[in-house]
């Protein structure tokens, strides 16, 4: 009888796998803490991999000068969000719980290579990093403040894009954002816009393309539309470093490509260049 | 039963507000342009690679109520027939149609002239030059742009406000919104695709987002209404067009009497209040 016997189980994925990290880009496996000893940068590939932004502000803030601000301004669930999975509410607040953070941008005064600046690091880890209220107002204090106080801007953006469970609001943060750094710039001051992996949608759309230089790291994802999106209406294939950080170099878009040893040095010495 | 079917049909939903806004007979931006000014000029180019037929910019006057009004259009064009949709991509822009409206758009501040967009896109176009021509920096860059922007913007979102590639001209001093139009930061399709992993619950999706006129109005995203004929504008062009320009007329005649000075501080204060951001 043998439709009775019981179907091979799909082989469970050993334990030991746990310990590697791949990289997403060449595939390479090795040993985890490999990975994070190389600050989560392929020694392989070279792609840099997401930092979570308190990682990224220990890297660019000189010791003990990040004093963070707005941490009291979140989010809020005006939509009354629900759909298949559950309601918004409940996802930010398990996130909120997950990573300790409030939103998906934190922001604070620092001193970066001696240089003053209000420095802004996205997290992915948060929601995908989206754009929500929270995320768009953080980011317009940050400039009223940064004008008050004659500091210099640098947002390291991480997203995939606006967050759809706060629906207009969301989309309205992009304009907001963007209007109050057309301010910050009509100020006299400057606004360095690191664009990370990745770099998508409503947020590459609004702050994180106006920056009066825009660097990146390797082998970033940076794009509007998603790849498949494109695909699916030009039905081409596209290149594999479509969307890569080098190939928007090479097509203008970005003004210096920079190791992730090298940023902070980079930045206190364009912020050096104009004087502040 | 006839209660039933009453009830049925006064109930609109968000979907039907989008099967509306998406009408193929709907006024389109040549239909404004016409109904609205009494002559106009079109120009083209962004004066870098290219003319994008999706976005239609020229100047034009509008006289109503004793007034006259020389302004700069911006529309977004999905065409009228076969031949002019594959033109326009439906609407959908490439980066050279928003430069080519900040191109136009900073000669009108020059000359006092006030913009009158229309708004009405699935998107902006997910192309393979659209990304390397910059399509994210053009919408970025249009947001920066329009908000210091020196002379009054009106924008009257007619069809489909489809996320940024709408919002890149959407940004103003008053913003009208037909009554079956819809905007939102992503279509009911893409929506449900993500977090429905169902294409089809697209209903599900337009009720959650909250993509209609009067829930635009409640959120503070908006700032009027224009009503429609019974049925949806495609039922009587005319004088949905009208209706349209009774609105903006009546804009024009506010936002004219403020200095450039206050029209930017009042725009600020506008576009710095959206969103809800305390628990």
């Amino acid at each position: 009888m043998g439709w009775f016997e019981p179907k091979a189980e799909k082989p469970k994925i050993p334990p030991a796998k746990a310990l590697w990290a791949i990289c997403p880009k060449c595939k390479s496996h090795m040993d985890k803490a490999v990975w994070k000893k190389n600050n989560c940068i392929c020694p392989k590939c070279n792609y840099h991999g997401r930092l979570s932004a308190r990682e990224r502000i220990a890297q660019v803030a000189d010791d003990g000068t990040f004093a963070e601000v707005f941490r009291e301004v979140s989010y809020s669930d005006h939509l009354k969000f629900h759909d298949a999975t559950g309601d918004y509410k409940s996802k930010v607040e398990a996130t909120i719980a997950k990573t300790g953070e409030n939103e998906s941008v934190v922001m604070g005064t620092c001193e970066i290579g001696g240089h003053k600046a209000m420095l802004g690091v996205m997290d992915f880890a948060f929601m995908g990093g989206s754009l929500g209220s929270g995320t768009g107002e953080r980011i317009a204090r940050a400039c009223e403040q940064a004008i008050a106080e004659r500091r210099p801007l640098v947002i390291f953006s991480a997203s995939g894009g606006a967050r759809m469970h706060e629906g207009i609001l969301s989309l309205m943060q992009m304009a907001k954002t963007s209007a109050a750094i057309g301010r910050l710039k009509d100020a006299g001051l400057p606004y360095i816009s690191v664009l990370t992996d990745p770099t998508t949608g409503g947020v590459s759309a609004s702050y994180a393309m106006l920056g009066d230089i825009n660097v990146t790291e390797p082998k970033a994802l940076i794009g509007f539309a998603g790849r498949r999106v494109i695909e699916n209406t030009i039905h081409q294939k596209l290149p594999d470093d479509f969307q890569s950080a080098e190939y928007l170099e090479k097509h203008g878009f970005i003004d210096k490509i920079v190791e992730r040893a090298d940023m902070k040095a980079f930045i206190a010495k364009m912020l050096n260049y104009w004087g502040f | 039963m006839a209660t039933k079917k009453a009830e049925k049909t006064a109930k609109k939903t968000a979907m039907d507000c989008v099967k509306i806004a998406r009408d193929a007979k709907r006024p389109h931006v040549w239909d404004f342009i016409n109904g609205i000014c009494d002559d106009f000029e079109e120009l083209h180019g962004d004066r870098l690679v290219n003319d994008d037929a999706g976005m239609v910019a020229g100047f034009g006057t509008v006289r109503g109520g004793g007034a006259e009004y020389k302004v700069l259009v911006l529309g977004h064009h999905k065409g009228a027939s076969v031949e002019e949709n594959m033109a326009s991509n439906f609407g959908m822009v490439n980066p050279d149609g928003y430069r080519k409206a900040m191109r136009l758009a900073k000669l009108a501040e020059r000359f006092h002239n006030p913009v009158v967009t229309f708004v009405d896109t699935p998107g902006a176009y997910p192309g393979r030059e659209a990304e390397e021509r910059g399509q994210a920096e053009a919408i970025a860059k249009s947001l920066e742009f329009f908000a210091g922007l020196k002379t009054p913007v009106v924008v009257v979102v007619t069809g489909e406000g489809g996320s940024g590639g709408a919002l890149a001209i959407a940004v103003g001093d008053k913003v009208l919104m037909m009554e079956n139009a819809v905007y939102s930061v992503i279509s009911p399709e893409g929506c449900a695709g993500i977090l429905w992993r169902d294409g089809a619950k697209a209903p599900e999706a337009a009720e959650a987002l909250k993509i209609t006129a009067p829930d635009l109005l409640k959120l503070g995203a908006i700032d009027e209404i224009v009503k429609e004929p019974a049925g949806g504008a495609h039922k009587n062009g005319k004088t949905a067009v009208a209706a349209v320009k009774k609105s903006v007329l009546a804009a024009l005649r506010e936002l004219v009497k403020l200095s450039p000075e206050e029209l930017v501080e009042r725009r600020y204060a506008k576009i710095r209040a959206y969103g809800n951001f305390y628990k």
